[in-house]
């Protein structure tokens, strides 16, 4: 091949990426547009237009009606990934490193639980909370959380620890340390990686989750997901003041994406389960 | 004792810790997820269609009703549906995306980052958001319009049904509007699998590459002899971990389109959403459920078993 052939495969490649990614930010293009746009400038036809001039006036009356959900949800997100981190990390150690007969047939029960379609445990879900007190509370949800992101939590720093090598394991021994010292001293000061990706993981599955959010709140309680669907389900409120809100939703997450977007990758994968 | 490799431990004090540790997890899953299934299944054989508990037991009575509505048949269809493009349209662009990243380019972790940011965004929000760029009276069809396009697409307000025979009480067919979802929907998890045929690829060996470049293959003969045969393993986790969540898929259809009219864009979650909470028939909501899982465990379970052999050969 020649040199001014391969060049120009080149310039073509990033002609498709570069446009690739534009189209991908199309959404994006669009809900900053019309976020900034006024009440009396929104009209179907000029959907594309940039807006003459920045009003915040959307952002804020989407603020008005979104802020107390927020609140909810971040008090929901919080403890329940700071729980299920904390839970899915001695799981893991123990089905990574003490692997005892039955240990596989163990961790098949408590991966299964990641893929079941929740609406199938709803109805019992839904009494029980309502029998213990828990239904419309965000600690109900916080619990739900909990529960329910186990196995995926479980995954993580069970691959996590499998990649750290056995010998360390061997060396606590010898040091004297048991099960619990090896874990205190040896594991947990390398898991801090680990308690990265589960815990972006679980943020953003629990900060987006709308189908629990949705069964086992009302108002005032709800999440932001609901609180959004409401919005944009009310056919008095304008699509400027939609968009605002779909966007002052994503905002969490997206900013915990931009920050740590490489760990999210990694929970992503783990998502595959590996044997 | 002798050092070495792991070991499955005979008893002792650390394997009874091992098991110690695992206790509470599965206590809270055997009653949350296998308890709850269990219930679940007992509900859906009852007859509580009303807001008052019944525990009258009627068989698979739920079953057969719920198989015979209209409503249900329709989610049936549009479930395949929507599951075949939705799959077809990730692997297709995911791995097309990852191909042009793999070409050792410039600012490769900036256009990755990119096509996987709509990942940690919401379904609720990305239905909202497409619902407005597909709205049939504005968005796309305005762009199309300038271009002199005189029948616009009605995206998922359309009640066409291609190629529509009947069957059952249903047009079975690919309604139109599931498409338009289907955009929605690979847009938002493309990105997963570039990701994961990104690693995939990153996997291939350069020596079996350079190898069949010695033996004289061309790019294209090194892609479809070497490069889609080695992806296969991916190809089907990727599959997997997509039918699970589509099969699931209910935040984005409750807050892009809902049920549609003639429930064009219906899903079993949908209905078992609606028929439970606002329908108050709790044991048909359960026998869908239930239907829903069924679907999902068959292909999962074989999935999991299989994996986890693998690991524990390795």
């Amino acid at each position: 091949m020649s040199i001014v052939w391969k060049r120009t495969l080149r310039i073509l490649l990033y002609v498709l990426l570069i446009a690739l990614a534009l189209l991908y930010l199309v959404p994006v293009y669009v809900v900053l547009v019309t976020s900034l746009k006024t009440n009396s400038a929104v009209s179907l036809s000029q959907m594309w237009e940039l807006p003459h001039g920045l009003s915040f006036s959307s952002i804020l009356s989407a603020w008005a009606q979104l802020g107390p959900n927020f609140g909810n949800s971040f008090e929901l997100a919080i403890p329940a990934t700071l729980i299920s981190a904390v839970i899915g990390a001695l799981n893991g150690y123990a089905l990574s490193k003490w692997k005892f007969r039955g240990s596989s047939v163990i961790f098949f029960l408590i991966l299964f639980g990641m893929f079941i379609p929740y609406q199938s445990v709803l109805i019992p879900l839904l009494k029980v909370l309502d029998a213990i007190g828990l239904y419309n509370t965000i600690g109900g949800l916080i619990l739900v959380h909990v529960v329910y992101g186990l196995p995926i939590v479980t995954l993580i720093f069970r691959n996590y620890f499998a990649a750290i090598p056995y010998d360390l394991v061997e060396a606590g021994r010898i040091d004297g340390t048991g099960y619990w010292g090896v874990f205190t001293y040896i594991f947990l000061p390398l898991s801090i990686p680990g308690f990265v990706v589960a815990g972006i993981w679980q943020f953003t599955q629990i900060w987006n989750n709308f189908l629990f959010a949705v069964s086992l709140t009302n108002p005032p309680n709800q999440p932001v997901t609901v609180a959004l669907v409401n919005i944009a389900g009310s056919q008095t409120v304008q699509w400027n003041v939609q968009m605002a809100s779909a966007l002052l939703v994503s905002i969490p997450t997206l900013i915990v994406y931009i920050l740590l977007g490489k760990y999210f990758v990694r929970g992503l994968l783990a998502g595959s389960v590996k044997g | 004792m002798q050092a070495g490799a792991p070991r499955k431990h005979r008893f002792s004090w650390d394997t009874f810790s091992a098991v110690a540790t695992l206790i509470p997890t599965l206590l809270v899953l055997g009653v949350f997820v296998y308890g709850f299934i269990g219930w679940s299944v007992y509900v859906s054989l009852t007859n509580w269609n009303s807001l008052i508990p019944s525990n009258t037991f009627v068989g698979l009575q739920n079953y057969l009703d719920i198989l015979q509505t209209y409503r249900f048949q329709s989610d049936l269809r549009n479930i395949v549906v929507f599951t075949v493009f939705f799959i077809v349209g990730c692997l297709v662009v995911g791995l097309f995306l990852a191909l042009l990243l793999d070409q050792k380019i410039r600012a490769e972790g900036f256009f990755r980052s990119l096509f996987i940011f709509p990942m940690a965004i919401s379904f609720v929000s990305t239905g909202v958001v497409w619902a407005w760029i597909l709205n049939p009276n504005t968005g796309v069809n305005l762009i199309l319009k300038s271009f002199g396009m005189k029948h616009l697409p009605e995206w998922f307000l359309s009640t066409v049904i291609i190629p529509n025979f009947g069957l059952g009480q249903i047009d079975v067919g690919i309604p139109l509007a599931l498409l338009a979802v289907v955009i929605a929907a690979v847009w938002q998890m493309s990105g997963f699998a570039m990701a994961v045929y990104l690693s995939g690829l990153r996997g291939i060996s350069d020596e079996i590459k350079e190898a069949a470049r010695i033996d004289g293959a061309g790019a294209w003969r090194l892609f479809f002899a070497i490069t889609l045969p080695q992806l296969r393993g991916t190809t089907t986790t990727i599959i997997i971990i997509l039918t699970a969540a589509s099969l699931k898929i209910f935040g984005l259809i409750y807050a892009m389109t809902g049920s549609g009219q003639e429930f064009v864009t219906d899903m079993p979650s949908m209905n078992m959403f609606q028929t439970t909470f606002q329908g108050n028939e709790f044991a048909q909501g359960a026998a869908i459920a239930i239907i829903l899982l069924l679907l999902l465990a068959s292909f999962i379970i074989p999935y999991l078993v299989s994996t986890l052999r693998r690991g524990d050969e390795a």
